[in-house]
């Protein structure tokens, strides 16, 4: 049988406020336990909360980007549930008025179709607290310090289709709120986590089937990875006949495994009802458009900026538009490198393998933007032949030296360019080869040509020390074989 | 509008409050009776009432995303019944 996949998606965002939702205490990340965990958070009794106006305008700037609108008059409400991380006993959220209402995000998929996903709507609320499991004498650990900290939960329609279309939005809606600067965007530390709702319908029919939700996926790798798995396992269960019971899964990337974490039956009934320490919060044109006049540029409008003022091509500009900082480093890089083509290429190829390759994000990079702009120029100006960049490229990651024509002189990569000096190398070469000479100019296949070629050019390397432009000793060596 | 003992004891377990059968008995009598007063209410004509989200007729005022707390761990942890590496140490719970 064929299936249809039905994927929506719900991510909590944590924003980049300096102070909690509801309390002055520090969100800064990675300090002592508790050490920012006050009256407020603590739920004291007697405390009240005050709302945080930056989260108000956070919210308001991603609604604003995500083409919604905005609830001028938003309220909070309690979800009840019982958990040690939630002090409170419940949890402080938007339910009934939500601060963003509908919008859409559009999505430059690889096909070349543009995909439009629905966004339901987007509600500020306060993150919890994280419990450690280790053995505390058979007691657990509770570290409150995040309790608090304030996060916007956005909600999509089930529009996407496929792995690739919810991993397209969940990269798009990271470029949106790291360029607005509402969101640090580092995944492993939780900054956006992402629950991914899953269900299948036969191919064509209009009705929607059980779904389940994988929690609290943090990489888009494990996103990928979870879809399948669930797609698969929810696959096989309807194939053998079975029914699918909606349930929270949770899912293990390291053996890409899921289990079920709790089934809808025995699920907390939530008993929300609109929190009596919080009056409505109404938000006037005014502010919305501070916000607006705030709005830095966003990944849709990089793009075509990249495109126009650069002249990448979609493909390059979608990449390269995506991430703030990527995109950052990018045009460091293309106003001092010239030639944005070869820029582009190198931050896709060299620059973004040993990012990925030693686990750094683009922030933690050993290498500037101008750094690999320079070393495009002497790319460009023929300076250096590609086998030489890549080794000026190996000592500016590592820290060796930080100029790049200082590395070209130290390492001697300084190629060859004059004519006459490499076509005497050639003759010389040549000369002491008659056999291989004569071999080629026997041969009529062009292919084969091509690839005799390549047995002159190491002993022309050798003959040049290395320094030999290859794409010169290419041309003279076709001329002069050819003659 | 009647309660159930069904009701009582799922509203019990949510509220993590342990009740014996007795007070089952007398706890559905007294819901029960709040929920007929309740359900009187309800009889009001409200269609022109704009519903309100709070009694207070009043907007919440928004605080400045400044810093003004400063770490009170010790005092706090002065009064916990079980801490240790600056953690709150609670019954175990595993998900």
């Amino acid at each position: 049988m064929q299936w249809d996949i039905v994927i929506g998606l719900e991510i909590h965002v944590q924003l980049a406020t300096r102070t909690k939702i509801f309390s002055g205490s520090s969100t800064a990340y990675g300090a002592e336990p508790n050490t920012q965990a006050n009256a407020v958070d603590l739920a004291m009794p007697g405390t009240l909360p005050v709302p945080n106006e930056q989260a108000f305008r956070y919210a308001v700037m991603f609604g604003l980007a995500v083409n919604a609108e905005i609830e001028r008059r938003s309220v909070f409400e309690r979800k009840n549930y019982f958990y040690p991380d939630l002090p409170k006993g419940y949890q402080t959220t938007q339910l009934e008025r939500p601060i963003v209402g509908p919008g859409y995000v559009d999505l430059d998929l690889a096909n070349g179709e543009t995909k439009r996903v629905r966004i339901h709507h987007a509600h500020l609320e306060e993150d919890a607290g994280k419990s450690l499991h280790e053995d505390f004498h058979g007691m657990t650990g509770v570290d409150l310090n995040r309790a608090g900290t304030p996060l916007i939960e956005v909600v999509t329609e089930p529009d996407m289709t496929n792995a690739e279309e919810a991993v397209a939005f969940a990269k798009k809606l990271h470029g949106i709120v790291t360029s607005l600067g509402i969101c640090d965007g580092d995944m492993s530390q939780g900054s956006m986590r992402f629950d991914v709702n899953i269900s299948l319908k036969p191919k064509g029919s209009d009705t929607l089937g059980t779904r389940t939700e994988t929690k609290n996926l943090n990489s888009f790798r494990f996103m990928e990875q979870a879809i399948a798995h669930e797609v698969e396992r929810q696959m096989d269960i309807l194939e053998d006949g079975g029914t699918i019971v909606q349930e929270t899964r949770l899912y293990n990337g390291d053996r890409d495994e899921s289990r079920s974490m709790r089934t809808k039956e025995e699920a907390n009934d939530y008993r929300y009802f609109p929190c009596p320490d919080l009056l409505p919060v109404e938000i006037d044109d005014s502010f919305i458009e501070q916000a607006r006049d705030s709005l830095p540029e966003l990944p849709d409008a990089r793009k075509a900026r990249f495109m126009e003022q650069y002249g990448l091509n979609d493909y390059d500009a979608g990449l390269l538009s995506g991430d703030s900082k990527l995109a950052g480093f990018f045009e460091d890089a293309a106003s001092h490198g010239k030639d944005a083509k070869l820029v582009a290429n190198w931050i896709q190829g060299e620059f973004s393998a040993r990012l990925n390759a030693e686990e750094k994000s683009v922030a933690d990079s050993p290498i500037t933007g101008a750094q690999l702009g320079d070393l495009v120029v002497r790319i460009a100006d023929n300076t250096i032949s590609s086998a030489g960049a890549k080794k000026v490229f190996e000592a500016l990651w590592s820290g060796e030296k930080d100029n790049v024509d200082a590395i070209i002189d130290a390492k001697g990569l300084k190629q060859v360019s004059d004519t006459g000096a490499l076509e005497a190398m050639v003759d010389e070469v040549l000369a002491g080869m008659p056999d291989q000479v004569a071999q080629y100019q026997q041969e009529s296949d062009p292919k084969k040509q091509k690839k005799m070629l390549g047995g002159f050019m190491g002993p022309l390397m050798k003959a040049s020390k290395g320094q030999g432009n290859p794409k010169l000793f290419n041309e003279i060596l076709v001329k002069k074989l050819g003659g | 509008m009647t309660i159930s003992r069904k009701d009582i004891e799922k509203v019990a377990v949510l509220a993590r409050i342990r009740v014996d059968d007795e007070q089952v008995s007398a706890l559905e009598k007294d819901l029960g009776n709040i929920l007929d007063l309740v359900d009187q209410l309800g009889a009001a004509d409200t269609d022109a009432v704009e519903p309100m989200a709070h009694p207070l007729n009043a907007v919440q005022r928004l605080r400045a995303d400044e810093v003004t707390e400063i770490n009170q761990r010790d005092a706090f942890q002065a009064i916990a019944p079980s801490t240790e590496n600056g953690l709150y140490l609670v019954p175990r719970v595993i998900e």
